[in-house]
C-alpha cells in the first residue's frame, strides 16, 4: 500500500498532470481576472487549495478544479519523492538536482511570501514625518484616549474583530465596544435614496444619514469604505450607539469619568521603530508630453534606537531596504505635493533570487552536457 | 557552374540593398532635406520624416501616398504640403474607411477604400456627435472604451485620425496665412505700436486703436497654432534655457510679442512656406539649408538624430530583409522536393544575408532610441524573428537538410509583417513610461523572455513542419523524423532555459520596483504559462508518456501558449502590462488558434493516413 503511494507520488505522471493542470489554471486564473480583479481571482484561483464554482461564491459553491496550493503542494512532493526514487549520484544529474532544488526553494519561497509579507503604503506630504504605514485593505477602529494634552493612548480594534459582531474589551479601556451592525462596504448618503435605509443611532454623527451595505470592491485601484455602529457600554451602562465609517473625516467623541475619547476607523497602522520625513517629490515628464519620465522622493530617515539620521532617494525601481521593510515609490498626490510609498515587509524576499541562481545554473549546465557532446558527435561524423 | 549560383545570388541582392543607399539627387523642392529636420514630438527628437510617416500609418495605414495618376508621394512631400498648403491635401484620399455603417453614417460610396478630407468634411458633424457620445458614456463610467461595438470603434478610430490630421494642418501656420514670411515682418512691425496700444488701453487712456486691432489680429492666428499644433518645431533660442525646452510655433510667435523678435527658426520656416506656396523651388532649398546650417552649429545632436533617423526610414532594412527572406523560403522549400544542395545553400546564404541586414536594422535601433531592442510589442516581433531566424541557421548548420533554413527565413517572413502590422498604431520608438525606464530591466528580462518566446516557436514550427511532409509528403523519412524530433526536443530545452530564466527575471524586476516577485499579473501568468508548458512537454517525453508524434503536438501547442501570452494577455486589458489593443489583432490571433488545432488534428490522425509512413510500410 505505502509502496504504490510512494510509487504514484514519485512518478513523472504526475508531474506532468500537476504541470497540465497549473497551465490550465494560470490561463483560467489569468481570464478570470476580466472579472473579478486582479486581487479576488488570485485568492480564488492561486492562494487556495480549491477553486469553487460559481466564482462569485453563490450557491452552489462546489469545488471543480485544485488550487494553487494544492497543485503546489502535490507538485513539492512530487519533485521530492522522484529525487528519492530516481536518485543516482554522478556528475550528469548535477543540473537536473540544482534545477529542482531551485524549483523548491521557490515554491517554498512563495508559499513563505503568501504567509508572512505584507504590504502597506506610507503617504505623506512634502515636509510631513510619519513613523507608521497603513494597510491597504484592512481597516481597525482607533479608540483614542485624548485627554492628556501631549500624548493620546490608542487602542485599535481590526475590524476583523468587529465583522464578528462581538464586543471587545482591554484592561486599557473602561469600558467595552461591540460592534452592532458591521459592512466591510457600504455606501453614505445625506438623504433618502431608493435602497437607503436610515442610520438609527443614539450618539454623535450619524443619525441623520442614510447607508446601505455595498458589494466587496475587488478592482485593484478602489478599496471598501467600511462602516459599522458600535455600542460603548460602561459598568455603569450604554453610553449609546455611534457610527463609525471609513467615510466620515471626524472622529467621533465622547467622555466617561471626566476622560475625553475619539473613535475612528481608519485603515490598519503598523507602526517602525523609525520615522521617515518627505523633503522632496519630483515627478519628471518627458519633453513637450505628460508622459512620466521617473518620480522620486527624497526622504529623511531617523533612527532615534541607533541615532541613524541621513537622506535617502526613492525612486523608480530604486527601493529603500531598512530594518526589514522595503519602501518603494508607487504614487503621488495629484498636485505633486506629497508622495505614497509601497512598505513590503517580506521575510522571504531573498529565495527567488537564490532559486534562480540555481535554477538557470542547472538548466545551462545540463544544456550544455547535452550539447557538447553531441555536437562533438556530429563533428566526428 | 550549380556551385556559383547562391553566391551569385547574394551578390545581386546585396547588390540592391547597397544601391538603395544611394539616391538620385533631388531636383525641383527638396523635401528630402525639409524631412530630415529635427522636431521635438511625442517626448522624443524625431524628424519630420518621421512625422509624416507615422501619421500617414495611423490614417492610410501606409508610409505613402498613392496619386491619382498612380505615381506616389512620399511622406516628407506629404506632410510638406499638409503643413504649407492644406487646401491642397485635402483633396488627396488618405483616409483608410473599412467599415460599412461607418461609410452610411458619412454618405459615402463604398467602393472606395481611401477617401479624402474633403469627402469626409460635409459629415464631419455627424462624426463629432456620435464620438461625443462615446466619450461622455465613458467619462461617466458608464461603459468602457472595451465594450465599444465594431461601429464604435471604428468610428472613435476616424475621429482620432480627423483630429491628428486638423492639427497637423495647423502646425505650421495659421489657416488663413499665405505669404507666412511677409505676415511675420508685418507682424514683427505691428508688435511695438501694438504693445503700447495695449499698455495705453489698459491704463484707461487715449490709445490707438488701428495698432491694437493689427495686433489682436495676428495673435489670434498664433493662438490657434499654439493650442492645436502638434510637433514642437521651435528650438530655444536663450542659451540659458534647457535645450530640450522646444516650442511650437504658435507659442513661439505669441512670446515674440514679449521679445520683439522674431526667432531665426520660424523665420525660417515662414520663408520655406513663402516660397513653397510661390512655387520657388530655389528659394525653398535655400531656406531649408540655412536653417539646417543655424541648427547645425546649435543643436547638433538634435540634427545628427533626425538626420540619422531618416536615412533609416528610407532605407527600409527590415523591409529588405523580409523581401530577401520570402526567396529564401521559396528556395529552401523547393530543396525539400528536388534535393538539391545548391537550392538549400543559397537559402542558407540569402537567409544569412537577410539576418545581416536584421541585424543592422535592430542595431540602428538600438542606436536611435539608446535602449535595448525589445521597448514594445513592435519591437518584439522583430527581436523574436531576429532569435528565431538565428536558431534555424543553427539547425540547418548542424543537419544540413533545408528544415532550418524554411524554420529561419519563415520566422524572419512572419515576424517582419507581424510587425508591420503592429507599426500602425503609430510611433514606435515612443519613450517609455516610468516603471519601465531602465535598461538594465529592459536589456536582461525583456531581451531573455523574447528569446524564449522565439524558441518556443521555433520548437513548434518544426513540429509544424514533421505533420505537414509526415502527412502529404513522403519526404519524411525516419531520419528527418527522427531529426526533426531531436531538433524539437533540444529547442524546447532552450526556450525552457530562456523563458524560465526570463520570467524569473521579471519577478526580480517587480520585486525591484513593486515589492513584489510575483503579482500574478496577466504578462506574468503568460510567461509562467510558457515555461509550465515547456516543462510539461519535457517531463512528458522523459516520462514517456509521448513519442515522436505526441512530442510534436504538444510542440505545436506551445504556439498556442505562446502566441497567448504574446498578445492575447495584452487584450484582455488589465494588469500592468495592457498597452491597449485593435480588435484585428484579436481576430488574427483567433485566426492563428484555430490553425494550430487543425494541425494538431491532422497529428493526430491515424498513422496508416500518413503519406510518408504509409509509403514505407
Amino acid at each position: 500500500m505505502l509502496k504504490s503511494l510512494f510509487k504514484i507520488f514519485s512518478s513523472l505522471k504526475l508531474t506532468v498532470t500537476c504541470l497540465s493542470l497549473g497551465c490550465v489554471l494560470v490561463f483560467w486564473g489569468t481570464l478570470a481576472q476580466v472579472h473579478l480583479g486582479l486581487y479576488k481571482a488570485q485568492n480564488e484561483f492561486f492562494r487556495s487549495f480549491l477553486v469553487y464554482w460559481p466564482l462569485d461564491g453563490s450557491a452552489p459553491h462546489i469545488p471543480v478544479f485544485p488550487g494553487g496550493y494544492l497543485i503546489g503542494t502535490v507538485l513539492l512532493i512530487n519533485l521530492l519523492g522522484a529525487h528519492l526514487r530516481y536518485y543516482q549520484p554522478g556528475k550528469r544529474k548535477i543540473g537536473i538536482i540544482l534545477i529542482h532544488f531551485g524549483v523548491v526553494l521557490m515554491l517554498v519561497g512563495q508559499f513563505l511570501t503568501d504567509f508572512l509579507s505584507r504590504e502597506s503604503a506610507l503617504h505623506f506630504r512634502i515636509g510631513e514625518t510619519k513613523n507608521y504605514s497603513e494597510a491597504d485593505r484592512a481597516c481597525e477602529l482607533a479608540v483614542i484616549d485624548t485627554t492628556e494634552k501631549d500624548s493620546d493612548k490608542v487602542i485599535a480594534i481590526p475590524c476583523s474583530l468587529l465583522a464578528r459582531r462581538g464586543a471587545v474589551s482591554d484592561s486599557q479601556m473602561p469600558f467595552t465596544v461591540s460592534a452592532k451592525t458591521f459592512y466591510a462596504n457600504s455606501e453614505l448618503m445625506e438623504t433618502n435614496m431608493p435602497g437607503f435605509e436610515q442610520i438609527k443611532t443614539t450618539a454623535g454623527v450619524g443619525a441623520g444619514l442614510w447607508w446601505r451595505e455595498a458589494p466587496r470592491v475587488t478592482a485593484m485601484d478602489s478599496v471598501d469604505q467600511p462602516s459599522g455602529i458600535v455600542e460603548i457600554t460602561t459598568p455603569q451602562g450604554s453610553l449609546g450607539t455611534f457610527l463609525v465609517s471609513a467615510m466620515l473625516s471626524q472622529p467621533q467623541r465622547f467622555t466617561f469619568n471626566n476622560r475625553s475619547y475619539e473613535l475612528l476607523l481608519r485603515p490598519e497602522r503598523f507602526y517602525m521603530p523609525f520615522s521617515l520625513r518627505l523633503l522632496e517629490f519630483h515627478h519628471d515628464k518627458y519633453p513637450g508630453t505628460d508622459i512620466p519620465k521617473n518620480f522620486s522622493s527624497r526622504v529623511r530617515l531617523q533612527n532615534l534606537d541607533n541615532r541613524e539620521d541621513r537622506e535617502v532617494l526613492i525612486y523608480m525601481n530604486n527601493p529603500l531596504r531598512y530594518e526589514g521593510e522595503t519602501f518603494y515609490q508607487a504614487s503621488y498626490d495629484p498636485d505633486d505635493g506629497g508622495s505614497i510609498l509601497q512598505v513590503v515587509h517580506n521575510p522571504s524576499w531573498l529565495t527567488p533570487y537564490l532559486s534562480c541562481v540555481l535554477v538557470a545554473m542547472g538548466l545551462i549546465w545540463q544544456f550544455l552536457s547535452h550539447l557538447i557532446p553531441f555536437l562533438k558527435r556530429r563533428a566526428a561524423k | 557552374m550549380k556551385k556559383f549560383i547562391p553566391w551569385i545570388l547574394v551578390a545581386c541582392l546585396a547588390g540592391w540593398v547597397v544601391a538603395s543607399l544611394f539616391q538620385p539627387a533631388e531636383t525641383g523642392f527638396h523635401t528630402r532635406e525639409f524631412g530630415k529636420l529635427p522636431v521635438l514630438m511625442d517626448g522624443r527628437f524625431q524628424p519630420l520624416d518621421s512625422v509624416g510617416r507615422n501619421s500617414l500609418l495611423q490614417i492610410r495605414t501606409k508610409q505613402t501616398v498613392l496619386l491619382d495618376n498612380s505615381q506616389t508621394m512620399s511622406a516628407a512631400e506629404w506632410l510638406l504640403e499638409m503643413m504649407m498648403k492644406p487646401e491642397q491635401s485635402n483633396d488627396r484620399k488618405i483616409f483608410r474607411i473599412d467599415n460599412a455603417e461607418v461609410l452610411d453614417l458619412l454618405k459615402l460610396p463604398e467602393n472606395q477604400k481611401f477617401y479624402s478630407f474633403s469627402q469626409i468634411r460635409p459629415q464631419a458633424s455627424e462624426i463629432e456627435i456620435q464620438a461625443d457620445r462615446i466619450q461622455q458614456r465613458e467619462d461617466a463610467k458608464i461603459s468602457a472604451p472595451a465594450d465599444r461595438t465594431v461601429f464604435e470603434t471604428q468610428l472613435m478610430k476616424l475621429y482620432e485620425e480627423m483630429n491628428l490630421y486638423q492639427r497637423l494642418q495647423v502646425s505650421l501656420k495659421p489657416p488663413a496665412t499665405d505669404d507666412f514670411a511677409a505676415e511675420l515682418a508685418a507682424y514683427q512691425k505691428s508688435i511695438a505700436p501694438g504693445i503700447a496700444a495695449v499698455q495705453a488701453r489698459d491704463a484707461g487712456q487715449k490709445f490707438d486703436q488701428d495698432a491694437f486691432n493689427n495686433l489682436v489680429g495676428f495673435m489670434g492666428g498664433y493662438q490657434t497654432v499654439a493650442q492645436f499644433a502638434l510637433p514642437a518645431i521651435i528650438p530655444p533660442s536663450d542659451s540659458n534655457v534647457p535645450r530640450d525646452d522646444w516650442q511650437n510655433i504658435g507659442t513661439n510667435l505669441m512670446q515674440t510679442a514679449h521679445t520683439g523678435e522674431i526667432s531665426q527658426p520660424a523665420q525660417s520656416y515662414a520663408a520655406m512656406v513663402t516660397a513653397y506656396r510661390a512655387n520657388s523651388p530655389a528659394d525653398f532649398n535655400q531656406a531649408v539649408a540655412g536653417y539646417r546650417l543655424w541648427l547645425a552649429d546649435r543643436f547638433t545632436p538634435q540634427l545628427n538624430k533626425a538626420g540619422q533617423e531618416s536615412f533609416f526610414n528610407a532605407f527600409e532594412p527590415f523591409y529588405k530583409a523580409l523581401v530577401i527572406y520570402v526567396l529564401a523560403l521559396l528556395l529552401a522549400l523547393c530543396s525539400w522536393f528536388n534535393m538539391s544542395d545548391w537550392l538549400r545553400r543559397s537559402a542558407f546564404y540569402l537567409v544569412g544575408l537577410a539576418w545581416v541586414i536584421h541585424t543592422f536594422g535592430l542595431v540602428f535601433r538600438m542606436y536611435l532610441e539608446g535602449r535595448p531592442p525589445v521597448t514594445n510589442l513592435y519591437s518584439s516581433a522583430i527581436f523574436i524573428g531576429w532569435g528565431a531566424v538565428i536558431l534555424g541557421m543553427v539547425l540547418e548548420k548542424i543537419y544540413r537538410d533545408g528544415i532550418g533554413c524554411v524554420v529561419a527565413a519563415f520566422a524572419g517572413f512572419v515576424t517582419q509583417i507581424i510587425a508591420h502590422n503592429l507599426a500602425m498604431s503609430g510611433d514606435t520608438m515612443e519613450m517609455m513610461r516610468a516603471v519601465l525606464d531602465t535598461n538594465f530591466w529592459l536589456a536582461t528580462h525583456v531581451v531573455v523572455v523574447t528569446l524564449g518566446y522565439a524558441s518556443t516557436f521555433v520548437a513548434g514550427f518544426l513540429a509544424i513542419i514533421y505533420i505537414l511532409r509526415g502527412l502529404f509528403t513522403n519526404t519524411l523519412s525516419p531520419e528527418t523524423a527522427k531529426s526533426l524530433a531531436r531538433m524539437v526536443y533540444g529547442i524546447v530545452c532552450f526556450a525552457t532555459l530562456f523563458s524560465f530564466v526570463g520570467t524569473v527575471l521579471g519577478g526580480i524586476w517587480a520585486d525591484q520596483s513593486w515589492g513584489r516577485f510575483w503579482g500574478w499579473d496577466p504578462k506574468e501568468n503568460g510567461a509562467l504559462l510558457i515555461v509550465l508548458w515547456n516543462a510539461t512537454i519535457l517531463h512528458a517525453r522523459w516520462g514517456g508518456l509521448v513519442r515522436e508524434r505526441g512530442l510534436m503536438n504538444l510542440a505545436i501547442v506551445g504556439n498556442i501558449v505562446t502566441s497567448w501570452s504574446w498578445f492575447g494577455v495584452n487584450m484582455l486589458g488589465i494588469g500592468l502590462h495592457s498597452y491597449g489593443f485593435t480588435d484585428a489583432a484579436f481576430r488574427w490571433l483567433m485566426l492563428f488558434v484555430a490553425s494550430q488545432l487543425a494541425l494538431i488534428f491532422l497529428g493526430l490522425l491515424p498513422v496508416k493516413m500518413w503519406k510518408s509512413f504509409s509509403a514505407r510500410a
